[in-house]
């Protein structure tokens, strides 16, 4: 490509090159970079009478999102957003729990059981989500045993279930997510190099120190890698809330669609989502600077 | 340079307190990964401090286990182990004042050099200046002081060698371990690095215990060598010990000696073996053992095989093989083939087929056992 930039083979080569690019800049303008900022848009516009946007361009939006109804202040929205969060942090750090030692356990069994293992970890996605939670829905309920037991340890008021609630939600998402957790770290277990263990103890770590040394950065990129692929999903799930949560326990994806649906909102529907891509840029980015300082290849993903 | 004492085998039971000039001591170490897989069945072996001290064997043969018991990687089933005076058989690899050069280099990619040499001081707990202190001097030392603040991923495999030496260095344990350290470097790069961890080694007085397959290194870099073979110590002794007196066929064939022939008979005035009679007094053993350069090779009708005496070999040249500064032959003779070596003095070669002689001096015959 030294003479790309001269005489007609260089612009033959741009066009070659235009022509080679062309249909992913397409695809990417028209489903997402127009659609992004139509949604922009109406974030940015008034409530019409009929619940559709309309000019002028307001704040108004935003301002219900923080709490501010023709009631005064409430502040339901920013509990919805915060236990958003909550839940997608600790529905993420509960799959990383559960996975690393899975992943771990998985890739040192005999070479001819692995495929088998991996199977058993991805084969319950292969039914549908919203069957999933109502499978769970039937076994949380009032009157199941584990809601009886979960009674009689005293963990939940008597005659209730275990379903809806929160820790439901979180069960939930937990359960669905943890096969996209298992497999990037699987993957970087398989290759992981013992050596680098041996080398940390040998030079004086305990097991703190080969873990977090010898272990830790090897499998920081699988890590990152399963956090982006159930961290964003979980923030934004609408089924699993919707169904386990029994509709009391509000997430931002339940929210964002009643307001183009029940609701007939669509500026504040599309603030609300709008706020959603900032927060998961914005955790992209702590996810990176995380992975840098913990040591991972800088140009691993993200 | 004052040599370091002998090394023993045999288990000296009766005083059980290692010597101030033993660095290592091990006794009965005795280790299995399941039934089939005996990785060391029983090493008794003294380590003189200060001595470049080399494991030599085949793949397989326990000498990588014992490196990793050394170091605390691996508990022994049985034995023990002192380092020094002190019994170390059951204390935790990071509690140990030894370090290894790993065959793989096991480099953390997460740090830049400089981080990778001072882990062991920073695990340690020593404080920043120190660390930065003795890093840059061991850097220096091993002349890797331009590279220290680069990733691993850019240095080349001469570099990391050196970093991975460097990394051990810096805590002066009392003793260095290296698995294969050289295997994966090509064959210049090598023997430079060779000759550099000897001069290493001799400048720090330190004693290193070396693992290799490749018993050309081990000669040329060996104080001392043990040749292992399947979790046993076959022999123990200097490079010169084992090329020219092993103690049993094993050792004989892994030093790279081809004319070893199981002797068939043997009488007052010579032995009968696979080639024929060989004249003089040997000692009661089953194999003889003719190293190629205490033959010299004649033409069937030269001068010298007349006057020779009792010990020529009559045979013809199956193969050639030209090595430049020397010509090496296998001859047929009798009912096999002995190796024999011709230094190159322009004199010209033999044909393949020619009848040759070959005389030898009986001084340099081995006999042995087993």
């Amino acid at each position: 490509m030294a003479d790309a930039g001269s005489g007609k083979t260089g612009w033959r080569a741009t066009g070659h090159l235009l022509g080679l690019v062309a249909p992913g800049v397409i695809w990417i303008v028209v489903f997402l970079v127009a659609p992004a900022a139509y949604l922009m848009s109406i974030a940015f516009m008034t409530n019409g009478s009929y619940g559709l946007p309309e000019l002028p361009f307001t704040w108004a939006a935003f301002k219900q999102l923080a709490g501010y109804g023709f009631l005064g202040w409430s502040p339901a929205n920013l509990y919805v957003v915060g236990r958003t969060l909550v839940q997608t942090v600790l529905a993420t750090g509960l799959v990383v729990v559960i996975a690393y030692p899975v992943a771990y356990y998985i890739s040192r069994a005999p070479a001819r059981l692995r495929p088998l293992m991996l199977l058993l970890v991805v084969v319950p996605s292969w039914t549908n989500q919203v069957i999933r939670a109502i499978g769970w829905m039937n076994i949380l309920a009032p009157g199941t045993p584990l809601s009886d037991l979960a009674a009689a340890l005293g963990l939940i008021s008597p005659h209730m279930g275990l379903y809806p609630s929160q820790f439901a939600v979180a069960l939930g998402l937990v359960y669905n997510f943890l096969p996209f957790m298992v497999l990037p770290l699987y993957a970087v277990f398989e290759r992981l190099d013992t050596a680098q263990i041996d080398a940390a103890r040998d030079l004086g770590a305990g097991v703190w120190g080969a873990f977090r040394h010898g272990v830790l950065p090897q499998t920081l990129p699988g890590l990152l890698a399963g956090t982006v692929l159930v961290a964003i999903p979980a923030f934004g799930m609408y089924v699993i809330p919707e169904l386990l949560g029994g509709g009391k326990n509000l997430m931002l994806g339940s929210l964002v669609a009643r307001q183009f649906a029940a609701a007939s909102n669509w500026p504040f529907g599309a603030a609300a989502a709008l706020i959603m891509i900032l927060a998961t840029l914005a955790g992209l980015v702590v996810l990176r600077r995380l992975g840098r300082r913990l040591g991972g290849d800088a140009g691993v993903m993200l | 340079m004052t040599q370091p004492s002998s090394p023993t085998v045999s288990p000296d039971t009766a005083d059980n307190t290692p010597r101030a000039d033993t660095a290592i001591r091990l006794r009965g170490l005795y280790q299995a990964f399941g039934a089939d897989a005996v990785a060391l069945a029983g090493v008794d072996l003294d380590i003189p401090a200060g001595s470049f001290f080399t494991l030599l064997g085949p793949s397989g043969c326990g000498k990588t286990s014992l490196l990793r018991v050394i170091a605390g990687l691996d508990t022994p089933d049985a034995g023990t182990l002192h380092i020094g005076a002190r019994d170390v058989t059951r204390v935790a690899a990071h509690k140990r004042n030894v370090n290894t050069v790993f065959q793989s280099y096991a480099l953390f990619g997460h740090l830049d050099v400089a981080g990778n040499i001072g882990f062991g001081l920073r695990m340690h707990g020593h404080d920043r200046a120190t660390i930065n202190d003795r890093v840059q001097k061991t850097a220096a030392f091993i002349q890797i002081d331009n590279l220290l603040g680069r990733r691993i991923d850019q240095l080349s495999g001469g570099q990391r060698q050196r970093v991975a030496l460097a990394r051990a260095l810096v805590n002066e344990p009392d003793v260095l371990l290296l698995d294969e350290p050289l295997s994966a470097l090509d064959a210049g790069l090598r023997s430079r690095l060779q000759l550099e961890l000897l001069r290493i080694q001799r400048r720090l007085g330190m004693t290193f215990v070396f693992v290799t397959h490749d018993q050309d290194e081990a000669m040329v870099m060996s104080d001392y060598v043990a040749v292992l073979n399947e979790g046993r110590i076959e022999q123990v002794g200097t490079p010169a010990t084992l090329y020219e007196r092993p103690a049993n066929p094993f050792v004989a064939r892994f030093m790279g000696h081809a004319n070893l022939f199981a002797i068939r008979a043997r009488d007052a005035t010579g032995l009968t073996t696979d080639f024929g009679r060989l004249a003089g007094e040997f000692a009661r053993a089953d194999h003889v053992l003719i190293r190629p350069e205490i033959m010299t090779i004649h033409a069937a009708d030269a001068p010298e095989v007349a006057s020779a005496g009792d010990n020529v070999i009559h045979g013809r040249v199956r193969e050639r093989l030209y090595r430049g500064s020397r010509m090496e032959y296998t001859v047929a003779a009798g009912e096999t083939e002995l190796v024999v070596v011709d230094d190159n003095r322009g004199q010209g070669m033999f044909e393949i087929g020619a009848g040759v002689a070959l005389v030898m001096e009986t001084t340099g015959v081995v006999t042995l056992d087993g």
